[in-house]
């Protein structure tokens, strides 16, 4: 069912310059030309009665409702279906439109079952709404005819019930799954009386294509699709508007609420992100906030061999300064640090590195961004001078061509993906034909083959070979003269781009020198070149693929090269844009979380820079960078590096080599983890503060596209601090004053001291919806799209990109490549996800291998196989599947218990030590029994869950 | 820290920088970036390494070094 909290308009909004005046029930109303009368009048506050429409979907003029009369035509046109012509004079309400609107009802009214008063939709349904609008009295037909009411319910799902008793038919949710997620699932099966809504080949939702984005649900008009929560709980009696705390795509949600209980998430229609479609993360999979595994009071212990303690917020804050204060006293200013994170808003985050920076009196900070998107922050800022997306997402709408570079949208960032695959699949009418695609990706994503789009070209290179696919990409457009050198000369450092034209012209960057290296056919990548220099507006989404490699950074310029030399940025439907993984990757980026930069992107070698945060903090700071995430764990190693602040990140989930990144927790001499969830990184905690859920704060995050957007509290924090409120207890009990009374005032303090951000503040935010930075003085509400008439840093910079192979080179010991992934229902290292019934989806992390390899090795589906690299070894089941390339081996890492991560090396990006997980070489055996790391694992995790089951109560 | 680590480090950096065409300008940006992006103790026990003899590293890397004063 639709939020009751909106007002539907009954057909998509038209965008279009040309008006239309009309007359509806004698009023006058201009709407766009194109417009339905429908949407006119529901803009007008006329509301005429529909079932079958509504306005996340093209009308289909099935249900007859809402009919109309128009003065000089004959019969009675349906609203919903017919566009508003100048001076038409409609009716909405006449005798017989009544009369035939009734007759309507009666029909569907006669095969449904009348169990109003105890059904779950009772007071958003709208069935019962027309049934009351059209003031329908008697159904003449009686109900002992044929009908459905006693079809029986498909619960397979875990989110949502489909109860076909209560089907109308209207077929809302079938086209909702076609056009606004792109799934295309369900069908209309049988005709006349007899026709049912069904999921793939008539099979139990669970078991069908659906993949539970709940746009069927939301569309559903009456109580056939519902959520199981409103189910169980009715109907919420408030909302408030709110971001999702999962991906990169950040979208806008209601959370419906009872009181201070979630009774279900409906994605917010004016979300400028999301546009009110979301997926199955953000809709459903929120049950983790109030799940029985959070810990609420604070916890110390001395050694992590003993049973955690419960103490006081206050008793927890002095004994983790206490700590930090002797271990600086004891080993230096430089030996704590902090760890900020990517899920929490921008307000905490800005506070940690703050708490570094001012109160620590080093640099050491890093986010885990580190491990994600640190080369994009290089990369993008080296040559266009900004570290971030150029684009907002409804760009995509404007390309002709799409480029996915390591990426896969439609697990990774599953909304926007939605929004790609509209513009692939064109405009159903024909007018539009969809936008070209090519991708890039060793793997068979699902987007190069998906209901309605088919990739152009996939190249499907070798992992780790990406720089060498970018420079032959760029060597086709150079050599084949397709650079835009007006662009070029126009926009760009004409130096720096003719010794770049000259690199990649050379012979060995060719499609045919690097075909032995990449795998990709060079006839196919030339085509691909061509099409991506030529078809129109190009645009590149690039994601971990790309930047986890140790390449990284390298690879992000050359993908810039390639759309500054083609003339593909700073204009709708082009672009350079980074999918973020996480909800924050960009905020914690923005916020200062890396050791080299404040907020702003800004060095701290940067005297004017310094001098600003030196006056507003009261302290002076340090002007060397810090140490990495990477270098923080060699530093514990030597000793030099002892006491770490960690807010909301799982670093041994989730970052590479697990055993030495054990080895560094197990040396510090404090380590603080504020989180939700004993993680996995907390196992090796000394001190362990609550953390509180997206629903129990105030503040903001900002998605992939720059888009600031609000995290409003809908619950009380349940450890009773907010994040933020620790961090500044915690700063003031290291004796530096922080007297922040709401995130607010944290935002304006950001504003303050950071350019691209003087103009946002909450006020702006509650007005806006949300705000794209830059936003200032010259952007005062924001800015969609970047680099317009000039690139930030004024002049674009080519960079000379030489491929050089990576050091994880396949062997006679190690003979395949693992690359990793993730996927739809799970999140990251899966603390959240996890913890929620999308486990029905992915319950372990299993090991893609292809059919070949499997068969060389006596490897069938669903056999434990041991998989091991030079840093590791773990096992996991495989899953035999040609959709990866022979030599390539994949997984996920969302479950601890895989060790995914005891097989990634330290290999690392050159520039940013981003890690490079994406390609590690391996063997895989069949093994009959888990790893000694993952045994090993076991005991050690058994043991700590022991302490905190044995933890000593606070007595109060 | 291991040195190993930081040796390979500095020579990934050379090989990004080297591919620029002028030599002296690239042993600047090798400088220029391990200035900017490493931390002092990193720093002080690279110049160490290369003061006692730079085993492992690049030519160019171990100018670089030199270079960071
Ligand atoms: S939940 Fe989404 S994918 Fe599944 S049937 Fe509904 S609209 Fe389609
Ligand atoms: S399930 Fe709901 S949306 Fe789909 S046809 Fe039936 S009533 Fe309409
Ligand atoms: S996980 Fe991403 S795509 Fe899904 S609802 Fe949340 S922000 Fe949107
Ligand atoms: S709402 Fe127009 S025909 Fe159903």
């Amino acid at each position: 069912m639709l939020s009751k909290f909106d007002q539907d308009f009954g057909t998509p909004s038209v965008d279009s310059a040309k008006q239309v005046t009309l007359q509806i029930d004698g009023m006058s109303v201009t709407v766009p030309a194109g417009t339905s009368i429908m949407r006119a009048a529901a803009g007008a506050g006329v509301s005429v009665p529909k079932l079958c429409a509504t306005d996340a979907i093209e009308p289909f003029g099935s249900c007859r409702l809402c009919l109309v009369e128009i003065e000089g035509r004959k019969g009675y046109p349906a609203s919903c279906t017919t566009q508003c012509d100048e001076g038409m004079v409609v009716r909405t309400q006449t005798g017989k439109l009544a009369d035939l609107r009734r007759g309507v009802m009666e029909l569907y009214i006669s095969d449904h079952p009348l169990d109003c008063l105890t059904c779950s939709a009772n007071g958003n349904c709208e069935l019962q709404d027309m049934a009351g609008v059209v003031g329908l009295r008697e159904v003449r037909y009686g109900y002992e005819g044929a009908n459905h009411t006693k079809a029986k319910k498909d619960e397979s799902n875990p989110y949502f019930t489909y109860d076909p008793s209560k089907c109308i038919v209207c077929s809302r949710c079938v086209r909702a799954c076609e056009e606004v997620q792109g799934t295309f699932a369900l069908t209309i099966e049988g005709r006349g009386f007899d026709s049912r809504v069904a999921a793939s080949q008539n099979e139990k939702f669970l078991d069908s294509e659906c993949v539970s984005c709940g746009a069927c649900v939301q569309a559903c008009p009456t109580a056939t699709l519902t959520e199981k929560s409103i189910i169980q709980f009715g109907q919420p009696e408030r909302s408030v508007v709110t971001t999702c705390a999962y991906c990169g795509v950040g979208c806008s949600f209601r959370a419906e609420m009872q009181g201070n209980r979630v009774v279900r998430m409906v994605p917010n229609k004016n979300g400028q992100a999301n546009h009110g479609h979301s997926c199955v993360k953000g809709r459903f999979a929120w049950g983790y906030a109030t799940h029985k595994d959070r810990i609420t009071k604070p916890m110390i212990r001395e050694k992590i061999s003993d049973a955690w303690r419960e103490v006081s917020w206050d008793e927890a804050l002095q004994y983790a300064a206490g700590k930090f204060k002797s271990i600086q006293a004891k080993y230096g200013r430089d030996s704590v640090g902090g760890i900020t994170s990517s899920r929490c808003t921008n307000e905490e985050t800005y506070l940690v590195q703050k708490l570094v920076r001012a109160v620590f009196g080093n640099n050491n900070v890093d986010t885990c961004a580190r491990v994600c998107h640190s080369p994009t922050g290089y990369g993008l800022k080296t040559t266009l001078g900004e570290s971030a997306g150029t684009q907002h997402f409804d760009s995509v709408e404007h390309a002709d061509v799409i480029m996915v570079i390591g990426a896969n949208p439609t697990d990774g960032h599953p909304v926007f993906a939605s929004a790609m695959k509209r513009r692939l699949r064109g405009n159903d009418k024909g007018q539009r034909p969809g936008a070209k695609l090519i991708v890039v990706d060793p793997r068979v994503i699902d987007l190069v083959r998906t209901p309605h789009v088919q990739a152009d070209y996939h190249l499907q290179l070798r992992p780790g070979t990406n720089v060498a696919v970018i420079n032959a990409l760029a060597h086709v457009v150079v050599t084949e003269g397709l650079v835009n050198e007006a662009f070029v000369k126009e926009r760009c450092e004409t130096a720096e781009f003719d010794k770049w034209r000259e690199f990649v012209s050379r012979p060995y960057n060719s499609p045919e020198a690097m075909e032995p290296v990449t795998g990709v056919p060079a006839a196919k990548l030339r085509e691909a070149a061509r099409l991506y220099a030529t078809g129109g507006n190009a645009a590149i989404y690039y994601g971990l693929g790309v930047t986890e490699h140790s390449q990284g950074s390298t690879m992000v310029i050359g993908i810039a090269n390639l759309a500054m030399a083609t003339g593909n940025i700073g204009r709708l439907g082009v672009g350079v844009n980074p999918l973020r993984g996480q909800n924050n990757v960009q905020g914690a980026c923005d916020m200062g979380s890396f050791p080299h930069e404040l907020p702003g992107y800004r060095h701290i070698s940067d005297g004017k820079t310094r001098a600003l945060f030196e006056q507003a903090w009261s302290v002076k700071l340090l002007d060397e960078p810090g140490l990495r995430i990477p270098n923080m764990f060699e530093a514990s190693l030597d000793g030099s590096f002892r006491g770490l602040y960690v807010q909301g990140e799982d670093v041994l989930q989730s970052d590479p080599n697990t055993h030495h990144v054990q080895a560094a927790l197990e040396a510090l001499e404090c380590l603080v983890v504020q989180d939700l969830f004993l993680n996995e990184t907390a196992k090796y905690a000394h001190v362990f503060l609550p953390g509180s859920s997206f629903l129990e704060k105030n503040g903001t995050f900002t998605n992939a596209e720059r888009r600031i957007s609000p995290v409003r509290k809908v619950m009380p924090a349940l450890a009773g601090k907010e994040d933020w409120e620790v961090t500044q207890a915690l700063a003031n009990a290291m004796g530096y004053p922080m007297n922040y009374k709401h995130p607010r005032e944290i935002m304006a303090e950001i504003a303050l001291l950071t350019p691209t951000f003087h103009g946002v503040s909450y006020e702006k935010l509650d007005k806006l919806g949300s705000i794209q930075w830059p936003c200032n003085e010259a952007h005062p509400i924001g800015t969609p799209v970047m680099h317009i008439d000039q690139f930030v840093r004024g002049k674009g910079k080519f960079v000379v990109t030489e491929y050089v192979p990576t050091d994880e080179k396949v062997t006679r010991k190690f003979p395949l490549l693992m690359t990793t992934g993730r996927i739809l229902s799970q999140y990251n290292v899966g603390a959240q996800t996890r913890r929620t019934a999308n486990v029905v989806w992915h319950p372990e992390d299993r090991v893609e291998i292809h059919p070949h390899d499997a068969e060389e090795r006596g490897i069938k589906d669903g056999d434990w196989v041991g998989i091991t690299s030079r840093a590791g070894e773990t096992v996991l089941h495989a899953t035999v599947t040609e959709r990866v390339q022979p030599g390539v081996v994949y997984t996920t890492f969302h479950f601890p218990e895989s060790g995914a991560n005891v097989i990634t090396t330290d290999n690392s990006d050159w520039a940013t030590n981003c890690p490079e997980y994406k390609v590690t070489a391996v063997q895989l055996v069949r093994v009959s029994q888990p790893s000694e790391w993952q045994k090993q694992y076991k005991a050690f995790s058994e043991r700590q869950a022991d302490l905190l089951e044995q933890r000593v109560a606070r007595q109060s | 820290m291991n040195i190993e680590h930081l040796v390979k480090m500095a020579n990934q950096i050379e090989a990004f920088f080297k591919a620029q065409t002028n030599p002296d300008l690239a042993v600047d940006g090798i400088a220029d970036h391990i200035k900017r992006f490493w931390d002092p103790r990193m720093r002080k026990q690279i110049k160490a390494h290369v003061a006692a003899g730079g085993a492992g590293l690049d030519a160019m890397t171990v100018e670089a070094i030199k270079r960071l004063g």
